[in-house]
């Protein structure tokens, strides 16, 4: 399965990669150039031993003769303890000195030493040789002096420099992947504040982002900017479209049902004042119905970004209570408002509240006989609970959880109409504000209890 | 020139190994038994029996299952039996630090790191072949009858200036080494002529006086002991001490321009058979500073970096390469020529 990219570790990654490589570098590039400066420092001091052996040849009687000088031995004891070795050849035949020891790149020219490398006595010997012409005779003899040897005070610097460029360059990787993790933080520091901006705001702020964003991010910021303009444009469209839909069917069943009444009244046969009372309910179904569809819509719509403006509840359910107080007088049933005479603050979206209550409200006057009452109730606990009990034909052992989802109806309705929506509504409403409804048999004994329950935020 | 009698006597006290092959001269040889013997070291030595036995003795005390075969040769014999004859020894303890020094650079000695190496003086090993356990000065040794304690010459600018003021007062009473006979002699000549032109200035003066040339240094003390010599230049500082304890008639001068000391190595040739006790013995030879009752019972001074310091006129021969100059053959005859020009003289 592929693991989910992250940036963070991408760069982390890159960049410890590139200090490894960098690191490795480092070590090769020290060790060859250190070991090559090793050597050539060998190299020089076998050259000036040869050369100071060189300086003392004389001739004495026709005869090629040394005075083999003590530093020209010493000097190569100075830095190590490697084992030295020389020979002179004068004309091809040794003079002095080890008679074996190997002369393979005999020096051509009289200012330039040569220098190889051989096995000697078992170990790598590095040979410098140099070529001197001895006026001993007319013509003079050619002597080649050589001096060599062994290379472990060589390795042993290698080896030293070899560790020392190791550590260093171990340190260096360490270091450059522990500022590659920084510099990876550091490098995502902007998004994850542009990050925090964002989800801090509250749900419905659709307003574009003006945090400050570094260059590579603008295009997205302006592609997001520009996506949450079309959504803030698209949402302003529904809600006056709901808005718009709401009044556009309201107000015509309304005129119509104006003119019905003033018919009714104007009418003196019985079957055609039938005809226009089932006129009339059909209009108020209608009206109902298209009212809670687009309540509905509001409701849905409002949930996802739920406004929260201090409210008081108490004025809120009495606002409802007086709406549909002509309705229960139709009925003669009475509301009783059992409420505090205190106001009780809530924090909420006080439209989709009224649309709750208004459905709760409605249910228990359409469910109840006439002349009856309805006890609307509010108690302050932990959470806030607005019950509206009835005496009506209660929920008479249904499935109640069924009894909230949509356009899902119950089987005590009998003749009464409705959507099924009124319930679903209300829940939805309780739910967006982080609290529930809780259907039950009211405490009278008859009839049924809807409450609302509502946390503090 | 005279040969010392004590010389001749060595020389008919010679050896051949003729059974073994080899040719170089034994001087002595001695087995020291182990009660138990469970293996045995063969060391060859230039030291002396009578300095080097309370050693051998301590060391077995250490280590009881070893017996020592100890072969007692001159340090020119030394060389020619490792590096020519390839006599088979597992160890070889030598004065010449010259020729020990050849031996190691020339690939005959074997490395080790004596378990005490942390506590010596970086200058008392080289390359891990060539330990040095004492440190010997090359001092002058002169006869009471001569000088009275205090009134010897402290320079070597004041000794010549002594010979050549009275010639015929010292006139055949002057001994040093045969530079030719000994190593530790052609040792000490060379550093001298390194160190200071005054050497060859010595020389011309000794061999206008007759100067006596000896093989080892106990001949020439026996001859100052007895008067018979007024000094001897260049005897070796350990022997002249443990002598005087035993004998009367001579005191030892250390020179106060410069004093050569020669440091005594040891190294596990690399033909040894029993490498694991030659390597027991570098380690107890090298932690003699621990040991002062055996300083004092062989006269060898252990190596002793402060010992030096607190002089600034000793002047410890370095290892190195540089000892190798005067082996080589152009070099050696040359120096042994305008030695010999210096001192054999005619007398006139
Ligand atoms: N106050 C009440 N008394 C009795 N039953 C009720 C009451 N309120 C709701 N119900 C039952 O719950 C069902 C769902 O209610 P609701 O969603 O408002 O739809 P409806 O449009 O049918 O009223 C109703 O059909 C009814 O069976
Ligand atoms: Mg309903």
């Amino acid at each position: 399965m592929k693991q989910p990219t992250s940036i963070r570790k991408r760069l982390f990654y890159q960049l410890a990669a590139v200090a490894a490589v960098l690191s490795l570098a480092f070590v090769l590039v020290v060790r060859g150039v250190a070991s090559q400066a090793a050597e050539g420092t060998q190299d020089d001091i076998l050259a000036a031993s040869a050369t100071a052996i060189a300086d003392s040849l004389t001739s004495e009687d026709g005869e090629v003769t040394l005075e083999l000088p003590y530093s020209a031995l010493s000097m190569l004891g100075t830095i190590n303890e490697d084992r030295v070795f020389y020979r002179v050849m004068v004309q091809g035949e040794t003079l002095t000195g080890y008679t074996d020891l190997p002369v393979t790149r005999s020096p051509r020219r009289l200012d330039t030493p040569t220098f190889s490398t051989e096995m000697y006595r078992g170990d790598e010997v590095r040979v410098a040789s140099v070529l001197r012409r001895v006026a001993n005779t007319a013509t003079g003899s050619e002597v080649v002096v050589s001096v060599a040897q062994t290379r472990s005070g060589l390795a042993a610097i290698s080896r030293s420099i070899t560790i020392t460029a190791t550590g260093v360059g171990l340190l260096f990787f360490l270091l450059a992947t522990t500022l590659s993790l920084l510099a990876a933080n550091s490098a995502l520091r902007p998004l994850r504040r542009m990050t925090g901006a964002v989800t801090r705001r509250g749900p419905s702020d659709l307003r574009p982002v003006t945090a400050e964003a570094p260059k590579e991010l603008v295009p997205l910021v302006d592609a997001l900017n520009s996506f949450m303009g079309r959504l803030r444009a698209s949402l302003s469209r529904t809600e006056d479209l709901i808005s718009e839909a709401a009044h556009r069917v309201r107000t015509p069943l309304a005129t119509v049902r104006t003119q019905a009444e003033v018919t009714h009244r104007k009418l003196n046969k019985p079957e055609h004042k039938k005809a226009i009372r089932d006129m009339i309910r059909a209009i108020d179904e209608s009206s109902r119905s298209a009212g809670q569809i687009l309540d509905h819509a509001m409701v849905t719509f409002r949930a996802d970004s739920l406004a929260l403006d201090p409210l008081d509840l108490i004025a809120l359910i009495n606002e409802t209570c007086d709406r549909l107080a002509p309705t229960a007088d139709l009925k003669d049933i009475a509301l009783l408002r059992e409420l505090p005479d205190s106001s009780v603050p809530f924090n909420g979206d006080g439209i989709m509240l009224q649309a709750a209550l208004h459905n709760i409200l409605d249910n228990a006057i359409k469910y109840s006989p006439e002349d009856s009452d309805i006890a609307v109730r509010i108690a302050s606990g932990a959470e806030l609970r607005v019950s509206i009990a009835d005496q009506g034909r209660g929920f008479g052992g249904m499935d109640l959880k069924d009894l909230t989802t949509r356009y899902s109806r119950g089987t005590n309705v009998g003749d009464v109409v409705g959507s099924g929506l009124g319930l679903t509504i209300a829940d939805e409403v309780a739910r967006a504000h982080g609290g529930r409804l809780e259907l039950s048999q009211s405490k009278e004994g008859q009839g049924a209890c809807v409450s609302l329950i509502l946390p503090y935020v | 020139m005279r040969v010392t009698d004590f010389a001749l006597r060595l020389i008919a006290a010679v050896t051949l190994w003729s059974g073994a092959g080899h040719a170089f001269e034994v001087e002595d040889r001695q087995v020291y038994s182990a009660m138990a013997e469970t293996s045995v070291l063969r060391v060859i030595s230039t030291a002396d029996k009578a300095v080097f036995e309370p050693i051998i003795t301590a060391f077995q005390k250490a280590n009881p299952g070893i017996s020592i075969d100890y072969t007692i040769t001159g340090t020119t014999d030394l060389m020619q039996a490792i590096y020519e004859e390839g006599a088979v020894f597992d160890l070889a303890i030598s004065s010449a630090m010259d020729l020990q020094t050849k031996l190691a650079n020339d690939g005959f000695a074997q490395s080790y790191l004596p378990t005490n190496a942390a506590s010596l003086p970086d200058w008392a090993i080289w390359r891990d072949q060539l330990f040095a356990f004492t440190q010997e000065p090359a001092v002058m040794v002169v006869s009471n009858t001569f000088f009275k304690q205090g009134e010897a010459p402290q320079t070597r600018d004041a000794l010549i200036a002594l010979l050549r003021e009275n010639p015929d007062r010292f006139r055949g009473r002057i001994g040093t080494y045969d530079v030719r006979r000994s190593g530790f002699g052609y040792l000490m000549a060379t550093q001298d002529s390194r160190t200071s032109e005054t050497f060859w200035r010595l020389m011309e003066v000794m061999g206008r006086l007759d100067a006596q040339l000896y093989c080892c240094s106990g001949d020439m003390i026996a001859d100052v002991a007895s008067g018979k010599l007024a000094l001897a230049y260049n005897v070796l500082g350990s022997y002249a001490a443990s002598e005087q304890a035993k004998t009367e008639g001579f005191h030892i001068v250390e020179l106060t321009d410069f004093v050569n000391v020669m440091l005594r190595t040891v190294l596990i040739p690399a033909n040894a058979e029993n490498v694991k006790d030659a390597r027991v013995m570098v380690d107890f030879l090298t932690g003699l500073r621990a040991r002062p009752d055996l300083a004092d019972k062989t006269g060898l001074p252990p190596v002793d970096a402060g010992a030096l310091q607190n002089n600034p006129a000793l002047r410890p021969i370095r290892f190195g390469p540089g000892l190798l100059v005067f082996l080589d053959q152009l070099k050696e005859s040359k120096f042994l020529r305008s030695w010999e020009n210096s001192i054999l003289q005619e007398t006139p």
